[in-house]
């Protein structure tokens, strides 16, 4: 299995790769997450895999390749189009930061994000940060958009738990299982 | 039980289990965490030196003393090294030497994508290359025990997507940590001519016995599936091929890239009517082949630029088309890091293009003050340029357009290579004006403690070099120290700085916004004074934005540190919640 994690550096998908990771590699597969440091890490296009099966190779996605990508932010998941694989899932969360050629005024955000994407593909949309503040933790965006995920793979929801409470802080862990339930259930 | 680790978590992991006693580096993207990961293991000794060569020598030392020792690099931090390295090649070690090098294909985060094998050949150190973190364990262990074995320091090769893909692992006992006897052996150890035109001999030695030990060496490895086409290659190409290509050819998968087998290779390539090698960046592997007369397919097919890909691999072998995908049918905007919400270096940026000022710049976060709308850097070259190739800016072009030029180089980088630069403008005259943007920490790579934060590696309280002490005495007169933020200071002290005739510090103070000691407190508000002039667009601020109507402020992404006050000219700005 094949998912790609896309977002603006910053927004936490770093550790949702790994959360991700770690559940999987508890289920005994073999697994590989290719993550992004560094300078694109600065508020830049960031794109980490997360591959599991029998035996894994490579620790990148090739265009046409994903399964299910997960994009944190719209214009995000619209540049990670061509990863899909036909028939696989995209879950997009709602939210729209732009980048920089946008605020300068050079480039315009794309129109209609939504509407091209459902158009094209099979794609569920959530506002992660509506759940999030629910939750009562803005930064828990990222626990939401797994919760969603993990109802899209075979893993059972225990496993998942499991996870989130050996990998959350005390002081975070509340807000981010009540954040896991929210994208769960959605 | 295995699990999950970095490449470079487990790197350390291998070091550890090795009994490395003494690691010496200077961070750098994508080898950074090597060295952090080392920190948890609390018997050894780690520090964070001021360079790469400084990391080199203290590893050097230790090893020569007894230790096994390890230093952890870049790619272009081994350019900064090779000085050492290349000697240390003559003088062998005593206990266990290991040099950690991490290439960038892709330039995920660097400044060019050179290939660090060549440095292996050119110094006749021998070079391993791992391909998964599973391998960067192994091959760590292994390297100590080459290197004492061959009485040579040994090369890890790692590349991005080794480096930073996190596989898994399983952890045993690590060795005890011996030290070995210190014996002084100035044949060995003091590389003066009459004795180092013996250890040449030696060294060329050493290389006869390691091409010998390649052929049949653990890292080297056949797997034959029959087929008529071999592919040999290395480190993650090696994965990406077998992914690619699955058991429909013959792999040679060479773990050690120097020195190279030749029997193995030839034995392998005449089982096979087509040979292809398959490696990232130069034709290291490629040439060897085509010098023991294979007629190899190689370059032809493949790029010397960038990364490789399974699809791609699999369209040049076996001809088959990648995954069909479904394309964005409009050209969207890229969207390339930008300096975060709170970066100090904003303000000074935002003074620095306003006062039209050309600018030598450097490495790290604030390479980004290239790019719109900051766009005020003029060149990064390396680390420490900005400094020494102003003075030779302002030595071509004369007092006038020296007036009219700063380098900006950050705390970190200047310890790194800025103060000898430094000293040159002071020592020939020159009449710089150098801005040290002190975020107290070195940012880019993710928050290490340098000489000029006060904590070492391990958060423990250490002597704090001071600035302002150090360039005044090595002669610079004027230092200053402003604060970015305050724009308007902040451009009186440029003005004021560059117009003088002799070399000038200004030490823009403000840390990090991603320090946890930093807090500012509520989120910036938009009120109804503002009159739409876009001033506050010019910030490059992610936060700041104009929707078409207005301007806005994003509350996830604004983090109150308030510059956008500072630049608005009707009071528009206030804070909120």
């Amino acid at each position: 299995m094949n998912i790609m994690i896309v977002g603006v550096g910053g927004q936490g998908t770093l550790l949702a790769s790994r959360i991700l990771g770690n559940t999987v590699v508890n289920e005994g597969y073999d697994v590989k997450v290719s993550e992004v440091h560094g300078m694109s890490q600065r508020g830049g296009s960031v794109v980490t895999y997360v591959k599991f099966g029998k035996k894994v190779y490579s620790p990148i996605i090739d265009r046409g390749e994903a399964d299910i990508i997960l994009a944190f932010e719209k214009l995000e998941a619209y540049r990670a189009l061509p990863y899909l694989k036909k028939g696989g899932k995209m879950l997009v969360n709602t939210q729209q930061i732009d980048p920089m050629p946008v605020i300068t005024g050079a480039m315009k955000y794309p129109e209609n994000i939504e509407d091209k994407l459902a158009e094209k593909i099979d794609v569920t949309f959530v506002d992660a940060l509506k759940y999030a503040k629910e939750a009562g933790n803005v930064k828990a965006v990222n626990v939401v958009l797994i919760g969603l995920m993990a109802k899209n793979t075979d893993i059972p929801y225990e496993k998942w738990v499991n996870t989130i409470k050996t990998s959350t802080p005390e002081k975070f862990l509340e807000s981010n299982l009540k954040a896991f339930d929210l994208g769960y259930n959605l | 039980m295995k699990k999950l680790m970095l490449g470079n978590a487990a790197v350390a992991r291998g070091a550890y289990e090795a009994g490395v006693s003494v690691v010496a580096s200077y961070p750098g993207t994508p080898s950074t965490e090597i060295t952090e990961n080392i920190v948890k293991y609390e018997e050894v000794y780690a520090e964070w030196s001021p360079n790469e060569k400084v990391a080199a020598e203290v590893a050097i030392g230790a090893s020569i003393a007894g230790a096994r020792s390890m230093s952890c690099m870049k790619h272009v931090g081994l350019n900064v090294m090779a000085d050492p390295v290349f000697t240390v090649s003559y003088t062998g070690v005593n206990g266990g030497l290991v040099f950690c090098v991490a290439d960038d294909p892709g330039m995920h985060s660097s400044q060019n994508e050179q290939d660090s094998r060549h440095y292996a050949e050119a110094s006749k150190i021998t070079m391993l290359e791992p391909a998964d973190s599973t391998e960067c364990k192994e091959y760590t262990k292994a390297a100590f025990e080459l290197s004492e074995k061959f009485d040579t320091p040994v090369f890890i090769r790692l590349s991005t997507r080794v480096s930073h893909s996190q596989s898994l692992v399983e952890e045993v006992q690590p060795e005890k940590a011996e030290l070995k006897p210190y014996d002084k052996n100035i044949d060995k150890y003091v590389m003066m001519p009459a004795k180092a035109i013996k250890r040449h001999v030696v060294v060329e030695e050493r290389i006869s016995a390691l091409k010998e030990y390649a052929e049949n060496c653990e890292f080297n490895t056949v797997e034959d599936n029959g087929s008529k086409i071999g592919v040999i290659t290395s480190g993650i190409t090696y994965m990406y091929s077998r992914e690619a290509l699955g058991d429909k050819v013959n792999y040679l998968k060479l773990g050690m890239v120097y020195p190279l087998p030749e029997k193995l290779v030839k034995d392998f390539a005449a089982k096979c009517d087509k040979v292809y090698v398959i490696e990232e960046l130069d034709p290291v592997i490629e040439k060897h082949c085509r010098a023991l007369g294979i007629d190899v397919i190689g370059k032809e097919k493949f790029t010397l630029l960038g990364e490789y890909t399974p699809a791609m691999i699999k369209s040049a072998v076996i001809g088959e088309a990648a995954a069909e995908s479904v394309n964005v049918d409009e050209v969207i905007p890229v969207r390339p890091p930008v300096m975060c919400a709170g970066c100090p270096h904003r303000g000074t940026f935002y003074v620095l293009k306003k006062l039209g000022l050309t600018v030598s710049g450097d490495i790290g976060c604030y390479t980004l003050g290239a790019v719109a709308p900051l766009e005020s850097v003029d060149t990064t070259i390396c680390m420490g340029a900005s400094v020494s190739a102003a003075h030779g800016m302002a030595k071509a072009r004369g007092a006038e357009f020296n007036k009219k030029l700063v380098s900006v180089i950050g705390d970190s980088t200047f310890m790194h290579s800025g103060i000898t630069g430094l000293v040159d403008i002071v020592y020939n005259k020159g009449a710089n004006t150098v801005i040290i943007l002190d975020n107290s920490i070195t940012g880019m790579t993710g928050h290490q403690n340098n000489p000029t934060t006060g904590y070492t590696i391990r958060g423990e309280e250490t002597t704090q070099v001071n600035l302002v002490d150090l360039c005044k005495s090595i002669g610079v007169k004027n230092v200053v120290v402003a604060d970015p933020f305050d724009v308007k200071n902040f451009e009186k002290v440029v003005k004021e700085e560059t117009e003088r005739d002799e070399p000038s510090v200004i030490i823009a103070q403000r840390p990090c916004a991603l320090l946890k000691s930093v807090k500012y407190t509520g989120k910036c508000k938009i009120n109804d004074n503002c009159k739409k002039c876009k001033l506050c667009l010019k910030l490059g601020c992610p936060a700041i934005s104009f929707d078409g109507e207005k301007i806005v402020i994003d509350e996830t992404q604004c983090n109150g540190c308030g510059l956008c006050f500072n630049v608005c000219p009707f009071g528009a700005m206030e804070k909120g919640e």
